[in-house]
């Protein structure tokens, strides 16, 4: 996600922290830098320009003067300032007063829409509301039956009409919600350019009909220095309420979350980080601004862990692992709970210190978790108790069960192996923090 | 802080920027060129998504050049850019795969088209089958995104308007095995042109770049010189991602031209200039909306006029 401008911001703050005393001189090259890592990220210049001008300004200025740790003093200004840029708090989807809730999702040609209302729908349904979708783009070819799909695929209805009137169709869906009982509808609009004035026209409309809780501006997180032009028409035209960034799992660096909120001043509600249709996050500002100063998005992985660690059988898997009985059973449990903290190329972002460099070319895809649980699935009980016992023979029985090779075998053993001497050696301090509770 | 994002938009975002009119402005404040007309320049290649890289380099460039010639006064400065920038893009617009879109002499001529989600490759191939429907070839098309929810409903929608066939299947098939059974088709039916399109999948997913492969993979076995032209469909409004974007996907299955999209908005889609000046992948096609017509050959002369606009 950030990664890129977290790298970059690293290396400008190490050298600042090198230095004893903040200077003008000294300073004012590394914004320079800085300024540079923002419109690499994509951050609109003038953005960009700003956040420069005002964190210098605070640096020269009288923090600067009172702080003993001037290093330490300035990476809190950057914090500070984009932590700023990006608000302060997490603002949930507004789901108060009568129902039913309209929120409707709007943005350009392609930024998600579609994809982005299956998984809200996912959600919402996930926190018992009952939700309806309401197919309400007739512009892009097959873009009903897409939601139709998407919509089988989560569990939710979806409201079609044959009408041509887009405002229409949303007019009618609510008055089917409100006759049916449903609490939420979530209109997929078609995707249009700014600068087209009936269409915007027409959004305009379908606001003024429908009177949404929610708007949100659904904008890909890969967008460049046009984010600006396209968030503040967009904001003129029907002033939505919040931000949604999509394509979020890719390498982009999305200076495009800093451009959109800077000149809106609405917030990030979520972001987008996959196809599945639970790939969704929360949008957490501070987390946002502490990865982007290279501190890691720590808070986001603690919180994944301790959604899907299963408390119990933590305890007792450290209680093995004292006793040294960790098995091939208790590697296969591990597996499991990590697999369902989300995606591991994910997961490994998150992780303080781990820079992008370093994960490049590396496949941390689900899948190759796949092998190893193939090969233990091969495994009879009393093997994977007793890994001791597996001889060449059983090597091959196992390789030929799982679809694999006797040499992934050879390496999976010899990794397990590896792994009990490790643990052997661990202190307890520390293996408690390995098993992430 | 809210008091600074509103600080910021009361202040700076009020009037949408006019790149003529800003370089007019620069011109008439400094006639003499110097520093600030060069970091003027530079901004204005910034706001198009040039990228900070290609666009140092380019100004530099210029500066070189300017000083080279003796020139002191601004006003011509523009134009000596505009060259500059004219030159980088056609420096590579003659290789070979891409000119085999236009002038071709195999049958069937197979197109793959690849991107990232949501970058209008569906639209672009109803587009460019109309494209090669009036210059009348016989077209087919390969529906091989099996993945995202009713894509292959959306590209007959388009095959039905732009009057050619397509060939489809089931869902959540191997896109692998469509792309076979289309090119077995194309064979056949003694068709002329064969576009594949395929499931927009980030650049950065080793496994699904690896599925690309395996399409690739597959079509060689019936015609060892196919695909004989890879497409990637790049959207228009992609900052600098857009050059990771091209570098991954010419390094995973090699890519030989772009097909720019959405260059009806306002965004001015300048990190092409970046991957011409680093990949070497010449833009093809631009996409200038969603009607059949709306593609037209990539003109360079046309694009930097655009640029500066």
């Amino acid at each position: 996600m950030f990664q890129d401008l977290t790298d970059k911001l690293e290396v400008i703050v190490r050298t600042i922290r090198g230095q004893g005393k903040v200077t003008e001189a000294n300073i004012s090259g590394s914004l320079k830098e800085v300024r540079r890592v923002l419109l690499e990220a994509d951050v609109n210049y003038k953005v960009a320009k700003h956040f420069i001008e005002s964190v210098k300004e605070r640096a020269l200025g009288r923090e600067v003067i009172k702080s003993i740790t001037p290093g330490q003093q300035i990476i809190k200004i950057i914090y500070d300032e984009l932590a700023g840029i990006m608000g302060k708090v997490d603002v949930p989807l507004d789901l108060s007063g009568s129902t039913p809730h309209v929120i409707m999702l709007t943005g350009l040609q392609g930024s998600g829409k579609t994809t982005l209302a299956g998984k809200l729908a996912a959600h919402l349904k996930n926190i018992n509301r009952t939700v309806m979708l309401v197919a309400a783009d007739i512009q892009r070819p097959a873009a009903v039956r897409q939601l139709q799909v998407v919509g089988e695929t989560v569990g939710v209805s979806v409201f079609t009409d044959s009408d041509s009137n887009p405002v229409k169709i949303c007019q009618s869906a609510l008055n089917h919600a409100k006759r049916s009982g449903i609490d939420t509808i979530i209109l997929d609009t078609a995707g249009r350019l700014h600068i087209d004035e009936p269409l915007m026209n027409e959004l305009l409309e379908i606001k003024s009909n429908t009177n949404p809780r929610e708007i949100l501006f659904v904008a890909d997180g890969m967008t460049g220095q046009d984010a600006v032009n396209t968030a503040k028409d967009f904001l003129q035209w029907i002033d939505f309420t919040g931000i949604v960034l999509t394509k979020m799992d890719g390498d982009a660096r999305g200076g495009a979350a800093l451009s959109i909120r800077m000149v809106t001043g609405k917030p990030i509600k979520y972001l987008s980080v996959g196809e599945k249709m639970d790939a969704l996050e929360k949008f957490h500002p501070d987390r946002m601004a502490s990865r982007i100063l290279g501190m890691g998005d720590v808070l986001t992985l603690v919180e994944k862990a301790q959604q899907t660690v299963d408390q119990e059988k933590a305890a007792k898997l450290e209680r093995k692992l004292r006793r040294q009985e960790f098995t091939f059973e208790d590697f296969y449990d591990q597996i499991q709970q990590i697999k369902n903290m989300g995606p591991l190329d994910q997961l490994m972002k998150m992780i303080p210190g781990l820079k992008s460099s370093m994960l490049k070319g590396m496949s941390f895809d689900d899948r190759s978790f796949s092998k190893i649980e193939a090969i233990i699935n091969s495994m009879t009980a009393e093997e994977r108790r007793r890994p001791g016992i597996i001889n060449g023979s059983r090597r091959k029985r196992i390789a030929g069960g799982s679809g694999t090779t006797v040499q992934d075998v050879n390496q999976l053993l010899k990794q397990f192996q590896m792994m009990q001497k490790m643990m052997k050696n661990m202190n307890k301090g520390k293996l408690k923090g390995f098993l992430f509770n | 802080m809210k008091s600074m994002v509103g600080r910021l938009n009361f202040g700076l975002f009020k009037t949408r920027n006019n790149l003529v009119g800003k370089i007019v402005d620069v011109i008439k404040a400094s006639p003499d060129i110097d520093d600030d007309v060069y970091d003027e320049l530079e901004e204005i290649l910034i706001e198009a998504d040039v990228g900070v890289g290609t666009s140092s380099k380019l100004i530099e460039n210029l500066k070189k050049k300017i000083d080279e010639l003796g020139i002191r006064k601004s006003e011509n400065i523009i134009n000596f850019l505009k060259y500059a920038v004219k030159g980088l893009i056609e420096s590579n617009s003659s290789r070979e795969a891409a000119v085999r879109l236009f002038e071709f002499d195999v049958k069937p001529l197979v197109i793959m088209i690849v991107g990232v989600n949501g970058t209008g490759k569906t639209t672009s191939i109803g587009k460019l089958a109309y494209h090669y429907k009036k210059m009348n070839k016989k077209v087919l098309l390969s529906a091989a995104d099996t993945f995202r929810a009713a894509a292959s409903e959306q590209l007959e929608i388009w095959s039905d308007r732009a009057g050619v066939d397509v060939v489809r299947n089931q869902p959540g098939a191997d896109p692998a095995s469509v792309a076979y059974d289309s090119l077995q088709a194309a064979i056949k039916r003694d068709i002329d042109v064969l576009i594949v399109d395929t499931a927009g999948r980030l650049h950065t997913k080793v496994n699904l770049m690896e599925e690309l492969k395996k399409i690739k993979r597959v079509l060689k076995k019936l015609d060892e010189t196919s695909p004989h032209v890879t497409l990637l469909v790049l959207d228009a409004t992609t900052g600098q991602n857009g050059l990771n974007q091209a570098k991954q996907f010419t390094q995973s299955i090699g890519v030989d031209g772009i097909i720019l999209t959405k260059l009806d908005g306002t965004a001015k889609g300048g990190v092409i200039l970046s991957i011409n000046d680093e990949l070497g992948v010449p833009v093809k096609f631009i996409g200038i909306g969603e009607q059949l017509d709306d593609l037209q050959p990539f003109d360079a002369q046309e694009f930097v006029e655009a640029l500066f606009q």
